[in-house]
């Protein structure tokens, strides 16, 4: 089925008559999760592996379109205020530039996620710095970089808040009544009845950074605009279909006037989720306005400084402990800052709540967490989505309180360890298996933790390089939260096509963690053909249904899970109506894929998201199931911090974890390993530096991620449990890793030097502020 | 990519001589270019002002390794690579040696010359606290000859030098007189590689009799330019390598230093950690020296 | 006479080319857009992430920091060398098979460097491979299974099985 020849008219509409003549699938087998496979699980080569090692894959900078603009963008200097004039210099010729304001908007002027609070461009006001005022194209890209510089703004500014406390203060409120973008309560038992007969009280306070994606390739767009198509753009992105609904509501167009197409996307983490939505309005508007297709690909400092970033974060605990150490209450506290707009913050707070407990029983549990405004670039997802946040406070405060009752960490979190069967701090209750004490032994055995940790505290009496060794432990719910996959509501499947391909749709994208292999992996093994006779139809909007954005460590599990259903409902349908055998090769397969076609037209099998039974998830109150599945880990860090130049160093990292079944185990391992090194990056070396609410080290050289000789050695371990419900069987992986290294690190410093680190990024210098002093009588006398 | 490449002339004459002309006969005018790892990323940012650029890439007289036996010569067209690679650098002088590993990674040492590392004066750069504790001599060339400076001599201030606007760095000349010299030299960066200085210190000395015969300390990004560390100089010359020596070493360099805020680092940090390497330095001085 | 045209003649990945255009542009923005060979990445214009790396004269380096007068009849090999009639460079196989590449966007910097650095050390030390790759940032893979790519090139050059 050609998307040219068939327009962009609805093939899922096509296929829903499909899936109703053969019904819902509920009553096809369901392909055991434990049973013997022969390409799910193996190690095949990933799908576009051969384009990508010959330089051969298509990014959207690779790519011209005949008659091609360039766009760039006139960015707000201030970080709250109104914009007085915009005087265009008059010695450059702007009738040969095309324009944008928000005056040119067709439809309604904000990006549409959760709330639409957003614009695509400052109309009058701008509420943070760098935020996108105007829009200027060209056919030559140095001319547009010389107008950007020729246009002049005066601003009245406002007062602006740049911090959580600011905020906080609200003596100065720059977004809604009062500054509060989001706000959460979640209560479990009686938590104020708990302090009376707690033997043990402990309070702490954890903060963490802004982390930039760094992505190494930048955002960019290709746009073109048609009086009779409408809007198409091409990018680096990870949800199409949140593009196109973006695109609909800027351009006031329906469904089938917008498409959006995928280019090959260099890495993405989050960062690619929403923020191409504002890009591609940008582009697409310019498109409209010089009549002409548009490309807009920012340069690094541009990217840098414009787009999305993790929240900043504050978590303060107080816990209650009986006499043998076990919790009896959890009052925390949770504050994230949202930037300017709220966009993904109700999202990351949610989840950082969810995760702030942290794999542990206790049976009296409040979390209150809010979501501040600042005049600073709108935070966004990053690979955790507030769950490293959260998970950081969490595992440095058991260390913390460890510390403080007397007892050692390890034996405290084995001691409060979630098991079959209890339940957490929404009330959810544990029924796939909880193998935490299996991953731990596993993380202690694998890097000889008690021996070291013995060894290093001999050693660290006369080296001026001190060791030590820190854990976590934590888990990652899979998929998105409570009700939330019912509400996306993913629509997947497989065809084939009349050239004999059978492919995968799917809106689910490729940026380099596996989407592509796994896919396939399942639908081969599931329809029974081999891995290199399944390819992915494009990610296109005008061929692929909406399966959902490619976010929360959902696609294995939820996609994987539709596109296994549907592969069976496929040769189901050839069975029944095209007389495909018990067994059949390939050949027998295409051909009874063509006699199908000869009755039906098209051979497509579509499935809906079907929710798991016995999800009950109360959005008021914040209880129920919060996630359909969890995946577990514990990271245990060896880190060295120099006496000398305060420096800490990963030595040595291990990893242990259950993330259902492995669909592929060399691609499972490079997402672990991936996430842990931005673990590291993230506790040890990147920090966002604002001056006046703009990013100050907007580049490469002092945006500071590891380099190969900064990464330690990454160590590897899966537990597998398949779970029922996920994709032969998996659950989610891609954020997981992310949410370990930064608390493990800060632990392991804990126990090198006995000074407790509560925030990060830390750096050297933080370090030499709080290591004893050396020399008290010349520090005194340098001040 | 903010830079315009239509508004910048570039010739490559290709010979010394050809570009002394050229320097000479428009001073000012004319901006030398070597391996590019500065200027291209300043035209990259749309900061590069200069319009005109003289090529001094692969020139030659400019990129030479040449040993007599007092001293070795290294032309200024020199690649990092180049000086890490050479044999006699490693035997006789590890600390440019090691130094030369420091300048970003392997793509950068390919094309970052030692004149460039000196003449953009950064104090932070990485060639210089190894060619200051080794008495380099830094040989100027123009039209109107040659001439020698100390290269302690070379920086007045803040990216500021005596270099002409009609000069090159054509020679950095180091006396052969190091190889029994203790040495020591550390560079703390953001990482351990493609990171720029936030402070690093050089030391060569000599022990003869149980006190310090000779010592050079240099350090980098503790003063407006690379610069030799007299007071920590003068606190261990002299002196055996007691707590007293080093004491007063470090309370010396604590009051000479004087390091900035800036993007990459602390001037607190900057000052601690340069002290703390002055006394890594002694220590390891005190270990090799030796009483003999 | 700002950036008046000049003719520059090199060779890329063995054939001879020659493009017009002005000396100051960066040898990535000549490959890219005038020679089509898009392989060549931007993932700064500052010579920090490698992602622009070309073998020039047989010496990495980074075409974004490059000025094109500066490759005047030099011998320039990218990524879109490596694989020689149909059959994929070592390297390229290792990666393929070791998981060296995720996104793929750093991939042919990456690969420079790595070829780089087998050409002038067959057999390096883990400390090499490190050093060698260090001027090309990966967001994705963490560099381990890309030093377990290198390491499997190295080891199958070294049992002579593509002798290149």
């Amino acid at each position: 089925m050609q998307a040219e020849a068939a327009g962009f008219a609805s093939p899922p509409l096509r296929c829903m008559l499909t899936l109703n003549l053969y019904g819902r699938n509920c009553g096809f087998p369901t392909m055991s999760t434990h049973a013997k496979t022969r390409i799910v699980g193996a190690p095949v080569l990933r799908k576009e592996g051969i384009d990508k090692l010959l330089g051969r894959a298509r990014y959207v900078d690779d790519i011209e379109r005949e008659g091609m603009w360039h766009g760039a963008t006139v960015r707000s200097t201030i970080p709250r205020g109104f914009i007085k004039t915009i005087r265009f210099d008059r010695r450059m010729d702007w009738k040969e530039f095309a324009v944008a304001t928000a005056a040119d908007i067709p439809g309604a002027n904000h990006i549409q996620l959760i709330f639409a609070d957003q614009p695509c461009l400052a109309d009058g006001k701008v509420n943070h710095c760098d935020e996108a005022i105007l829009l200027i194209a060209h056919r030559d890209k140095q001319k547009v970089r010389e107008a950007v510089a020729a246009v002049q703004i005066e601003y009245e500014p406002l007062p602006a808040v740049f911090t959580i406390e600011e905020s906080e203060r609200q003596d100065v409120i720059v977004w809604g009544a009062d500054n509060v973008l989001k706000s959460f309560l979640l209560e479990k038992g009686d938590v104020d009845g708990a302090w009376a007969a707690a033997a043990h009280i402990v309070e702490g306070e954890y903060r963490t950074g802004a982390q930039e994606h760094l992505y190494i390739e930048n955002n960019g767009i290709i746009a073109e605009y048609d009086a009779e198509k409408g809007v198409t753009a091409w990018g680096s992105l990870q949800c199409p279909y949140y593009v196109h609904k973006s695109l609909m509501a800027v351009f006031g167009l329906p469904e089938d006037k917008v498409r959006v197409i995928q280019t090959e996307t260099g890495g993405a983490f989050g960062g690619k989720e929403d923020y191409p939505s504002t890009l591609a309005s940008h582009a697409a508007l310019l498109a409209k306005k010089c009549g002409h297709p548009v490309k807009m690909v920012y340069d690094r400092m541009e990217d840098l400084a414009a787009t999305t970033k993790r929240h900043p974060s504050r978590v303060r605990h107080k816990t209650a402990l009986d006499a043998d150490g076990r919790l009896l209450a959890m009052d925390i506290e949770i504050a994230t800052d949202g930037g300017a707009y709220s966009t993904l913050s109700s999202t990351v707070l949610s989840r950082a709540t969810l995760h702030s407990p942290g794999p542990y029983a206790c049976p009296n549990v409040r979390v209150r967490s809010r979501a501040w405004a600042t005049n600073t670039v709108p935070y966004g997802a990053f690979r955790g989505f507030g769950a490293p946040q959260a998970v950081f406070a969490i595992e440095r405060h058991m260390d913390e309180v460890a510390a403080a009752i007397g007892m050692d960490p390890v034996e405290l979190r084995r001691k409060n360890f979630l098991h079959d069967g209890d339940t957490t701090a929404t009330e959810q209750v544990m029924r796939e298996p909880v193998i935490l004490d299996k991953l731990l032994d596993r993380a202690l055995a694998q890097s000889d933790y008690h021996a070291k940790r013995t060894r290093f505290a001999q050693e660290n009496r006369i080296s001026a390089v001190k060791r030590g060794l820190g854990i976590a432990a934590f888990y990652h719910g899979s998929g998105f939260t409570g009700s939330g996959e019912r509400y996306l509501n993913s629509l997947a499947g497989v065809d084939v096509t009349p050239e004999g391909q059978a492919r995968v749709l799917v809106s689910s994208t490729e940026f380099g963690q596996g989407t592509n292999t796994v896919l396939t992996q399942i639908a081969a093994e599931a329809i029974g053909l081999s891995y290199d006779d399944v390819v992915m139809a494009p990610p296109d909007t005008g061929i692929v249904p909406n399966s959902g954005p490619t976010v929360a460590s959902r696609t294995a599990m939820v996609v994987g899970r539709l596109i296994e259903r549907a592969s069976l409902q496929l040769v189901e349908m050839l069975r029944k109506h095209a007389g495909l055998a018990a067994d059949f090769t390939t050949a027998e397969f295409f051909a009874a894929c063509a006699r199908y076609r000869a009755i039906e037209g098209e051979v497509v099998s579509l499935c809906r998201y079907e929710a798991p039974p016995s999800i009950y998830w109360d959005d008021q109150k914040y209880r129920g199931e919060a996630y359909p599945a969890y995946a577990w880990a514990v990271h245990v860090a060896q880190v060295a911090v120099d006496t000398v130049t305060y420096s800490a160093e990963v030595e040595e990292f291990w990893s242990v974890q259950e993330v259902g079944r492995v669909l592929n185990p060399v691609l499972a391992a490079g997402q672990i390993e991936g996430g842990i090194a931005q673990g590291i990056g993230y506790a040890l070396y990147e920090k966002v530096l604002l001056q006046n609410g703009h990013m100050a080290n907007n580049q490469m050289t002092n945006y500071i991620m590891p380099t190969a000789e900064d990464v330690p050695p990454i160590h590897v371990h899966f537990e597998e449990i398949p779970f029922s419900h996920g994709g032969y069987g998996a659950k989610g992986i891609g954020e997981l890793p992310h949410d370990g290294p930064a608390p493990a690190i800060l632990n392991a410093i804990r126990d090198a030097t006995g000074v407790a680190f509560c925030m990060i990024p830390l750096l050297p210098e933080d370090v030499m502020a709080r290591l004893a002093v050396r020399h008290p009588v010349e520090e005194a006398a340098s001040v | 990519m903010r830079g315009n490449a239509a508004a910048h002339d570039m010739v490559a004459p290709g010979t010394l001589s050809a570009v002394l002309d050229l320097l000479a006969a428009e001073p000012g005018k004319w901006t030398p270019i070597a391996g590019g790892t500065e200027l291209m990323v300043a035209h990259a940012a749309g900061r590069l002002t200069s319009g005109n650029l003289v090529s001094v890439w692969d020139i030659p007289d400019l990129r030479f390794v040449e040993t007599t036996p007092e001293s070795i010569a290294l032309g200024g067209g020199s690649t990092f690579r180049d000086l890490r690679t050479n044999e006699t650098i490693a035997a006789e002088f590890p600390l440019l040696a090691e130094a030369s590993t420091w300048i970003g990674a392997i793509a950068n040492q390919n094309r970052a010359t030692l004149a460039g590392n000196i003449v953009n004066g950064s104090p932070a750069a990485d060639s210089s606290p190894a060619l200051l504790v080794y008495d380099a001599e830094i040989e100027l060339v123009s039209v109107r000859g040659k001439r020698r400076v100390p290269y302690h001599a070379f920086h007045t201030g803040y990216k500021r030098s005596l270099l002409a606007p009609d000069e090159l760095v054509l020679t950095v000349h180091l006396p052969r007189r190091f190889a029994a010299h203790c040495q020591y030299i550390r560079k703390v960066g953001t990482r351990r590689a493609m990171a720029i200085s936030k402070v690093a210190l050089a030391g060569t000395a000599l022990i003869r009799g149980g006190v310090v015969s000779e010592v050079r300390v240099a350090a980098a990004s503790l003063a407006p330019y690379p610069s030799r560390m007299r007071k920590a100089e003068a606190a261990i010359f002299g002196n055996g390598i007691s707590p007293e020596t080093m004491h007063a070493a470090r309370r010396a360099l604590l009051d000479e230093a004087r390091p900035i805020d800036d993007i990459r680092s602390t001037a607190e940090y900057r000052r601690r950690v340069g002290a703390n390497l002055l006394e890594e330095f002694l220590a390891e001085l005190a270990k090799t020296g030796g009483s003999g | 006479m700002s950036g008046a045209q000049t003719a520059i003649e090199f060779t890329v990945n063995g054939e001879r080319r020659c493009v017009q255009t002005e000396p100051m542009k960066r040898l990535l923005d000549v490959l890219r857009e005038d020679l089509h060979l898009t392989g060549t990445k931007e993932g700064c214009g500052e010579g920090e992430c490698g992602s622009c790396s070309v073998r020039m004269n047989g010496e990495l380096v980074n075409s974004c920091l490059v000025p094109v007068l500066q490759a005047q009849e030099a011998t320039i090999q990218t990524v879109e060398g490596l694989a020689c009639d149909g059959e994929l460079h070592p390297l390229q196989r290792a990666f393929l098979e070791c998981g060296g590449a995720q996104c793929g966007i750093c991939t042919p910097g990456m690969l420079m460097a790595a070829t780089h650095l087998l050409a002038t050390n067959p057999n390096p030390s883990m400390a090499e491979i490190r050093e060698g790759l260090a001027g090309n940032l990966c967001r994705c893979t963490g560099f381990v299974r890309i030093f377990e790519s290198v390491v499997a090139a190295a080891t199958q050059t070294h049992k002579g099985a593509h002798a290149r």
